[in-house]
């Protein structure tokens, strides 16, 4: 569970200070697909990064899963970011010339997970991921966005995060491929009830989720259901 | 991280630019393989030239003539030039207990002829415990004997140079053949052994004749140019030199050691001083070596930001899963690690390589010793290490949202 209270950054240079934040508070329950959207510079990128464990805020707390990480230092983040949280990044961020495979496995590598387990662990989160078998062991520059796209998500879900955080995932992708992988994360989070947190600023793809929270120059502006849910249509091509 | 996947990510990021990586790695391995060589290069030529100042002779005091000074005047015509020594003198040196031989000589050099060759070499008056003081080796006859030396026989032992230059390269046996020392016939009656000297001094383009002949017949004096004595043993030198000292002073009527009229060279104190000259012959190759190692690391170190600048994003994505600054530091100094360590091996073979071959082709005995490939070893996982380490910290300070935008 996720429990923003009172989030507060600002920048400083020099004797600038920008407020990107202001007093941002919301809840996220386990097993929600939240969307959070909003225009270039309102602030939802910083959002992302202090729910991601990239980024700490100037003031308020952060409890994910009732710890409060506001105020953690580096290598404590990572350590939370290595168990609870999976990224999806616009532009994929695969390793290049490595295998899907291998890709998939990089994050059990920092947690630990014993070898003989990585390899089954990433097959389980390729299969959810949707992405066909006989992918699994071209390298990461051979395949297309789409495909990319879904192995970044089988990396995200790999060591069962607590949340999965996908900074406009679609940014990259055309219209048909960007459906397939938001009936992805819709799968993901009905089945498997993953927490997803998704981040945009189209509202065609913020509608895909359960919730959106609007975000404008750092404050909360509207945060509710989505009452016109889309329903992705789930193909198997591509 | 577990040591197996720091290997694995390392090898897989090495073998991603394979050109860059190897060229980074030649860098490492010309150094490795030039401190090698040379090294053994020098401490080839430290051993060389230690077992030639041996094979004149083990535990070896020389003693040869002092300067000469005219009365009342302070000219002086020079170290050795003095005819001060004589046969009573090293006759004298016999009683000293730490003194196993000793070998008086008188040295003059004569036209020597032979079936109508001739030649102009040193012709060496001694005795017959010569072989023994100087390692001298009978190849074919035999040495001067006492009898030889008392009789004033005119016999001759010959160098196996002089008897290439008399009678010409495979002449065969020579003994009882008959050469003219200064228009006087001499008898072969043996040929030394070849010791390989060259050039000045060399030790196997020489005739030995008996002491008394040479004094009798050749030079008409009663001095002999230098006395060899063979100490008993290597601790025994230092005695031994100090009791001839005294001895040759007390008999020449010197009381002051200054003012000697003779001079005494030790073996040992030759050794140290030609090893101390190889020694540093040594080190000025290896520092000239250590040179390209230092330029291969900073090559390595010059890849290595080059690659943290260009993996940012990878960095970045690392962090963002959870990869501690400690394992993005392992992992870069691995890279540098492993680069230096493989170029290490390779340069160490290769290094071996460059010393059989210089042994083989340019005649240099060379000596691969252990503790070079260990010195060699040792400074470039500690130039992997010194500069991989500031690349490895850059990219383990990255901040991982600025890591993740960068373009």
């Amino acid at each position: 569970m996720i429990d923003c209270k009172h989030i507060t950054k600002i920048y400083k240079s020099g004797s600038d200070e920008t407020v990107v934040l202001r007093d941002v508070s919301f809840k996220i329950n386990d097993g929600e697909f939240v969307a959070i959207m909003g225009p270039s510079g309102s602030g939802k990128s910083t959002l992302m990064h202090i729910l991601g464990a990239l980024d700490s805020p100037t003031s308020g707390q952060y409890f994910l899963d009732k710890r409060d990480v506001s105020s953690l230092s580096d290598d404590e983040l990572a350590v939370v970011r290595k168990h609870n949280i999976g990224f999806v990044f616009q532009a994929y961020n695969l390793l290049k010339r490595a295998s899907v495979l291998r890709n998939v496995t990089l994050p059990l590598l920092y947690a630990g997970v014993p070898t003989r387990q990585r390899q089954e662990k990433a097959m389980e989160a390729l299969i959810s991921a949707g992405m066909p078998k006989d992918r699994w062991h071209y390298l990461s520059n051979e395949l297309s966005g789409g495909q990319m796209q879904r192995v970044a998500i089988a990396r995200a879900l790999v060591n069962n995060p607590s949340l999965i955080l996908a900074d406009e995932p679609t940014g990259n992708l055309d219209s048909v491929t960007g459906e397939i992988v938001l009936a992805t994360f819709q799968k993901l989070n009905q089945e498997k009830k993953c927490t997803i947190i998704l981040i945009t600023h189209e509202l065609y793809v913020a509608e895909h989720a359960d919730r959106i929270i609007h975000i404008k120059d750092g404050q909360i502006t509207k945060d509710e259901k989505n009452s016109k849910k889309r329903n992705a249509i789930i193909s198997e091509k591509n | 991280m577990n040591a197996e996947d720091i290997f694995q990510e390392t090898f897989a990021a090495l073998t991603v630019n394979k050109l860059r990586s190897g060229l980074t790695m030649l860098g490492v391995i010309i150094g490795i393989a030039s401190v090698i060589a040379m090294i053994s290069i020098g401490q080839g030529a430290q051993g060389s030239i230690q077992s030639r100042i041996q094979s004149i002779g083990s535990n070896l005091i020389l003693i040869t003539p002092g300067f000469t000074r005219g009365v009342g005047t302070q000219v002086s015509t020079g170290r050795g030039s003095a005819q001060t020594l004589t046969s009573e003198d090293a006759s004298a040196l016999s009683g000293i207990a730490s003194v196993k031989a000793i070998a008086p000589e008188e040295s003059k050099r004569y036209q020597v002829t032979a079936t109508g060759k001739n030649t102009n070499t040193s012709v060496n008056g001694t005795v017959p415990a010569y072989t023994e003081v100087r390692n001298l080796e009978i190849d074919t006859g035999s040495f001067i004997t006492d009898e030889n030396v008392s009789s004033a026989s005119k016999v001759a032992v010959l160098g196996p140079t002089t008897r290439d230059d008399l009678f010409g390269v495979g002449a065969g046996d020579v003994i009882g053949e008959s050469i003219r020392i200064n228009h006087i016939n001499f008898k072969i009656i043996g040929i030394t052994k070849s010791k390989g000297g060259t050039g000045f001094g060399n030790q196997d383009d020489m005739i030995f004749v008996p002491l008394s002949t040479l004094q009798k017949y050749l030079s008409g004096d009663h001095y002999v140019t230098t006395i060899s004595v063979a100490a008993q043993n290597q601790t025994s030198m230092a005695q031994a030199q100090q009791q001839i000292t005294s001895t040759l002073l007390a008999r020449h009527n010197i009381s002051d050691a200054t003012q000697a009229d003779f001079q005494i060279l030790n073996q040992q104190d030759i050794i140290a001083t030609a090893s101390s000259v190889t020694g540093i012959f040594t080190i000025l190759l290896a520092s000239i070596a250590g040179i390209s190692l230092v330029v291969g690391g900073i090559g390595i170190m010059n890849m290595m930001l080059t690659t943290v600048t260009e993996r940012t994003r990878e960095i970045g994505l690392r962090k963002a899963i959870g990869a501690t600054k400690k394992d993005i530091s392992l992992q870069f100094l691995a890279e540098s690690f492993t680069l230096t360590f493989v170029g290490g091996v390779i340069g160490v073979a290769l290094g071996w390589f460059i010393s059989l071959g210089v042994a083989k082709f340019a005649n240099i005995p060379t000596q691969v010793s252990l503790g070079s490939i260990i010195l060699a070893f040792g400074v470039s996982a500690f130039i992997g290490i010194v500069f991989g380490y500031y690349p490895a910290r850059r990219a383990a300070g990255l901040n991982p949202i600025e890591a993740l935008r960068y373009e």
